[in-house]
């Protein structure tokens, strides 16, 4: 049991990373980045660039040198983000949603298929693998690795939080979200936000790529795909566009996961993420942190 | 202070401004009046750069703003408080008015310009931690008008302030106006209710089709009969 909460928990943490991003950028573009996951993808092999050209000294210090790895992937994906937004969404801010949403499905496939000519179509075996000691507690076992990288999710999330619950920007971001013509009313530049929002988001999803990379031992160039579904179904779940919900939903959509492959089997896992996709879209469209907004007028 | 010379804006090929020119000079309140789709908003719209003129110049201060962004123009001191009040309604009261100093760099000068709103209305202070959307119509346009203050307005250019609110609050509405425009501050005010708009106005322009077509001060237009028969429903 505790076995399977912990398995839950792990997973979750990735889907809640990468759910960040894609809740970010819809609440404030109200856009469905569905290159958000090949972004994941990219920072994978961004991270294992950087740890093959490294590799002569990465043996020793593996974790060490993997976290500089990671900071130096976030960065890279991050970039990568803003470009696209910058290349295929700013041009159709203002055309209709559909266009947008279309633009979003080729960027994803520019991403994929642009990163199998560069990579190849083989899975490549990623450089550092994160296996090593365990500790138990109660009755489950759980790696080192996973606490460390479980900690730097953790501590993503939280200083994401911060930021955006604190820090002007952060309250630009929000106000965006909300009407972004009263924003520039109040001087904010809404395409610099923007372009931040997507700087994050990205750098978040590249951050995960790396740990599943290190963790799983190996990356392909669609290996996005199905974490982009997966952290649309977390945000969905836990209500889309809102910051606290797509941590929740992430954990969440892990949690359940681990209990229906447990119970089910692991062929059932998609079947039953997705199976939950559409009952939260049926019954609680607005999910379980979503925004109820009274106003009156 | 501010001056419009001759701008044409068009939305989608309909001409909503036509060759529309007016001032506004230190220390004044005008009021811009005119029927609905006359071209009051988009004057705004135009002045804030929320839209960009075809022609025509817009001047403040002696800054050619015709073609600014509007962040460039809230940072010259000439900030808009648009039609429906438009607060960020899940972001509490203190936040929006935190908003209202975005450009404002030094935080301790933020807090107390929000202190100064605070003070002004109190009823702010009060609610400083609910959202804005669960405020009523009145206070929110007091939220909505206290924002503005923060970012520290040398014209402050209010589109309908008492669209929608109670006679007693339209009241209260335009004596904070009237407050404000003592504190120094000069006002370009778009009403539909002429009458309480022109109780504090210095002047007033009558706008029709895109320009005006009428500039007297603002007792002469209260008495004009042609005003009072379009725009104060007879007397």
């Amino acid at each position: 049991m505790t076995q399977i909460i912990w398995n839950g928990l792990f997973v979750g943490s990735f889907y809640a990373l990468v759910a960040l991003g894609y809740s970010m950028v819809y609440g404030i573009m109200k856009l469905l980045n569905f290159a958000h996951g090949d972004l994941y993808m990219l920072g994978a092999f961004i991270g294992f660039a950087l740890l093959t050209s490294f590799s002569g000294f990465t043996a020793t210090l593996s974790l060490v040198a993997l976290l500089v790895v990671l900071l130096l992937s976030m960065v890279g994906t991050g970039l990568a983000g803003v470009a696209i937004e910058r290349i295929a969404y700013r041009p159709l801010r203002s055309a209709p949603r559909l266009s947008l949403l279309i633009t979003a499905v080729g960027a994803s496939f520019a991403l994929e298929y642009g990163m199998r000519i560069i990579a190849g179509p083989n899975p490549q075996v990623y450089p550092v693998r994160l296996g090593g000691s365990s500790v138990h507690v109660l009755g489950a076992r759980i790696g080192v690795a996973q606490l460390v990288l479980i900690g730097v999710a953790i501590a993503l999330m939280v200083t994401l939080n911060a930021m955006v619950m604190r820090s002007r920007q952060g309250r630009a971001m929000r106000a965006i979200a909300l009407d972004p013509v009263a924003a520039r009313l109040m001087g904010v530049d809404v395409n610099r936000v923007i372009a931040m929002a997507f700087f994050i988001g990205s750098a978040l999803a590249g951050a995960a790529g790396v740990m599943a990379g290190s963790y799983y031992g190996s990356i392909n160039f669609l290996m996005g795909f199905i974490i982009g579904l997966k952290a649309f179904t977390a945000a969905v779940i836990g209500g889309i566009g809102s910051f606290k919900g797509a941590m929740l939903g992430g954990v969440v959509l892990g949690l359940l996961e681990s209990f229906g492959t447990h119970f089910l089997g692991g062929q059932w896992r998609d079947v039953f993420a997705f199976a939950f996709l559409i009952l939260f879209l049926t019954v609680r469209p607005t999910g379980l942190l979503g925004e109820r907004v009274t106003e009156r007028v | 202070m501010l001056e419009i010379d001759g701008i044409d804006v068009s939305y989608g090929g309909v001409q909503a401004l036509h060759g529309m020119s007016l001032t506004v000079a230190d220390g004044e309140v005008v009021a811009l009046l005119g029927n609905n789709g006359a071209g009051k908003t988009s004057t705004l719209s135009a002045v804030s750069g929320l839209v960009r003129p075809a022609g025509g110049r817009i001047v403040f201060d002696g800054h050619d703003i015709t073609r600014a962004s509007p962040p460039e123009i809230v940072g010259l001191g000439l900030v808009h408080v648009p039609e429906g009040r438009r607060i960020f309604s899940t972001l509490t009261v203190q936040e929006n008015l935190q908003m209202g100093g975005y450009l404002v760099r030094d935080p301790a000068e933020t807090r107390r310009r929000i202190d100064r709103v605070y003070g002004l209305l109190p009823r702010l202070r009060e609610r400083r931690e609910q959202q804005g959307g669960t405020l009523s119509g009145g206070e929110q346009q007091m939220l909505a008008i206290g924002r503005a203050i923060v970012a520290g307005p040398r014209l402050l250019m209010l589109d309908e302030p008492s669209m929608g609110l109670a006679p007693l609050v339209v009241t209260a509405v335009m004596e904070l106006i009237a407050e404000i425009n003592e504190g120094g501050t000069s006002v370009l005010l778009v009403e539909q209710n002429a009458k309480a708009a022109l109780k504090i106005a210095t002047r007033g322009y009558v706008v029709e089709n895109g320009r005006c077509v009428l500039d007297a001060p603002a007792a002469e237009l209260a008495d004009d009969s042609r005003v009072v028969e379009a725009y104060l429903g007879g007397v």
